[in-house]
């Protein structure tokens, strides 16, 4: 689904955010993106989301290659990928059901299946009862299931999540975390960036582990916990 | 979540939706687009009142004075009026003087046609008239001479034919003074096209200018609604849907000016018929300001949403491009 071949990202003045990158990552497989702030996670993310390109290296999402994307293709692979962001990025001038129905309108959903889809979506984030509310008058962790419902409801093959537990406490999150893990079961890709090592644990997950723009660990949490023990 | 399954097991490949449907969605988005910027226009009256008030202003001005124009033309169409020659005979011609120059010049290819207004005619013509009767009572007898009108032929009406014509006839025995009075009608015209001249330059101006504002306006709206933007952005939203409510609000500003424009050249008018009636009545002429008919307001509305959306075009252009998410 997500595949890196030797990517590596330099920005301007010299700073190398990530080098020489490469790890594949198949359908319905899960994995935590860890690492020190600056190590290059964000970075990786923007890469997949085409926000960013690589200076070297190969990105490929759902076996494309992405360096050759012109411009105007990038709404079409965006399409396919969910994104939940640590702030949410919710628009506080519409309801949560018009913040969800968003990436359906975008595709061209016609508009009496989009009430369908997005009735789904927050079910399944169990808000459906708050769809006419508008998100500044949901909680913290509410909020944050509505990104993630507004990121499934197009039903993409490749969720990201970017800190999505970093303001809640750790109930709220692992409730996140069981929503993340049951959408890998129905063969979501799903890639989680964090740096809660204490969820990463309680998971036990694929990790990758970033360090100074290289790719440090890739495996289980258990030989995680050993180098930072 | 069977769904998922089945969709998942595509993976990256392209979820497809039927052309019927995405053309429908297509114009449903157009539908709400145009819906929604209406909504926002509307939910600030005022600053919207006042854009669309800059327009109005700036499109009614360029407007009215086509209109004049426009009128003004239509006192140059009374030209085959103003094209006359007036013969005057001298005091001593009689009437059949003046019938046997008729009978001659009819003859002439370069005159359509004759008419002789004996001397009685003439007083009586003046009598009638305001405000002259009195002083004509005056008067032991007619002053007046008998006259000859000339209409030229068709192919006559030229300034210079007419200057020969008049040269001619002024050869005539009996023939005192003849008046071709064309002076007034080149100095109208050559107003005319300095006045047109000066109302196209303004135009262009004003229409410079119309498009800035509304361009300036939804770089504006583009900076209020970033977050908007942006995430339509990451969702997936092509360029083309993320512009399209920009565009429908410089359309709708366009529609809100030229509403206005045409309302404020409806009042000017009203306002200016009462002395311009009174000023052509002075001159005898029937000159009227033509109010703006179905065709005027129909390009009116029409240039107006077609610059409003220009100038929202010209925003959208320059400024979308660089609201990307970061």
């Amino acid at each position: 689904m997500i595949e890196f071949r030797q990517v590596t990202k330099r920005y301007e003045q010299q700073f190398t955010a990530l080098r020489g990158v490469s790890f594949a990552l198949g359908r319905g497989e899960m994995a935590f993106l860890t690492g020190h702030s600056g190590a290059g996670k964000s970075t990786l993310l923007k890469l997949i989301m085409l926000m960013e390109r690589a200076t070297a290296g190969q990105v490929l999402v759902g076996g494309q290659a992405l360096e050759k994307t012109p411009r105007r293709r990038i709404p079409y692979i965006r399409r396919h990928i969910g994104v939940v962001f640590q702030d949410h990025q919710l628009l506080f001038d519409r309801t949560v059901f018009d913040n969800v129905a968003m990436p359906l309108q975008v595709t061209g959903v016609p508009p009496n299946e989009i009430g369908r889809r997005v009735r789904a979506a927050l079910d399944k984030v169990g808000l459906l009862k708050k769809e006419q509310l508008n998100p500044i008058s949901l909680s913290g962790g509410e909020q944050q299931r509505v990104g993630i419902a507004r990121a499934v409801v197009n039903k993409p093959p490749l969720l990201l999540a970017d800190e999505p537990t970093g303001n809640l406490d750790p109930a709220l999150s692992s409730e996140i975390m069981d929503l993340f893990r049951e959408f890998s079961r129905v063969g979501v890709c799903v890639m989680v960036a964090t740096h809660d090592i204490g969820l990463i644990e309680t998971m036990a997950q694929r990790t990758l582990e970033l360090s100074g723009g290289e790719l440090v660990q890739d495996g289980l949490p258990t030989a995680l916990e050993t180098r930072h023990g | 979540m069977a769904e998922t399954r089945q969709q998942t097991s595509r993976g990256a490949a392209k979820a497809r939706t039927p052309w019927r449907d995405q053309l429908r969605s297509w114009f449903s988005h157009h539908r709400r687009s145009a819906r929604d910027s209406a909504a926002r226009l509307r939910n600030a009256p005022l600053s919207s009142l006042m854009t669309g008030l800059v327009m109005g202003i700036a499109l009614a001005l360029p407007t009215a004075l086509f209109l004049i124009m426009a009128s003004i033309q239509q006192i140059g169409g009374g030209w085959e009026q103003a094209g006359r020659l007036s013969v005057y005979l001298t005091p001593d011609a009689g009437i059949e003087r003046a019938e046997a120059l008729a009978d001659r010049w009819i003859e002439n290819a370069a005159v359509g046609d004759v008419t002789v207004i004996p001397r009685d005619e003439a007083m009586e013509t003046m009598r009638s008239s305001k405000g002259l009767s009195g002083t004509l009572d005056f008067l032991d007898g007619n002053p007046l001479p008998h006259t000859l009108v000339l209409t030229p032929d068709r192919a006559y009406r030229e300034a210079s034919a007419l200057e020969d014509l008049a040269e001619r006839l002024r050869q005539a025995d009996g023939v005192d003074e003849v008046k071709l009075d064309l002076a007034w009608l080149q100095r109208l015209n050559a107003m005319a096209e300095v006045l047109g001249r000066a109302t196209q330059a303004l135009a262009l101006l004003l229409v410079v200018g119309v498009v800035l504002v509304i361009a300036n306006t939804v770089r504006l709206a583009i900076e209020s609604r970033r977050r908007e933007i942006i995430v339509a952005r990451l969702v997936g939203g092509t360029d083309s849907f993320v512009r399209r409510p920009f565009l429908y609000t410089g359309l709708w500003y366009g529609a809100l000016g030229g509403l206005l424009a045409w309302w404020l050249v409806e009042v000017a008018f009203w306002w200016l018929s009462g002395p311009v009636g009174r000023l052509a009545e002075l001159y005898n002429s029937g000159f009227e300001l033509q109010r703006p008919g179905i065709d005027e307001v129909v390009l009116l509305l029409g240039c107006a949403v077609v610059l409003g959306w220009l100038g929202a075009w010209w925003a959208v252009h320059r400024h979308l491009r660089a609201v990307e998410p970061e």
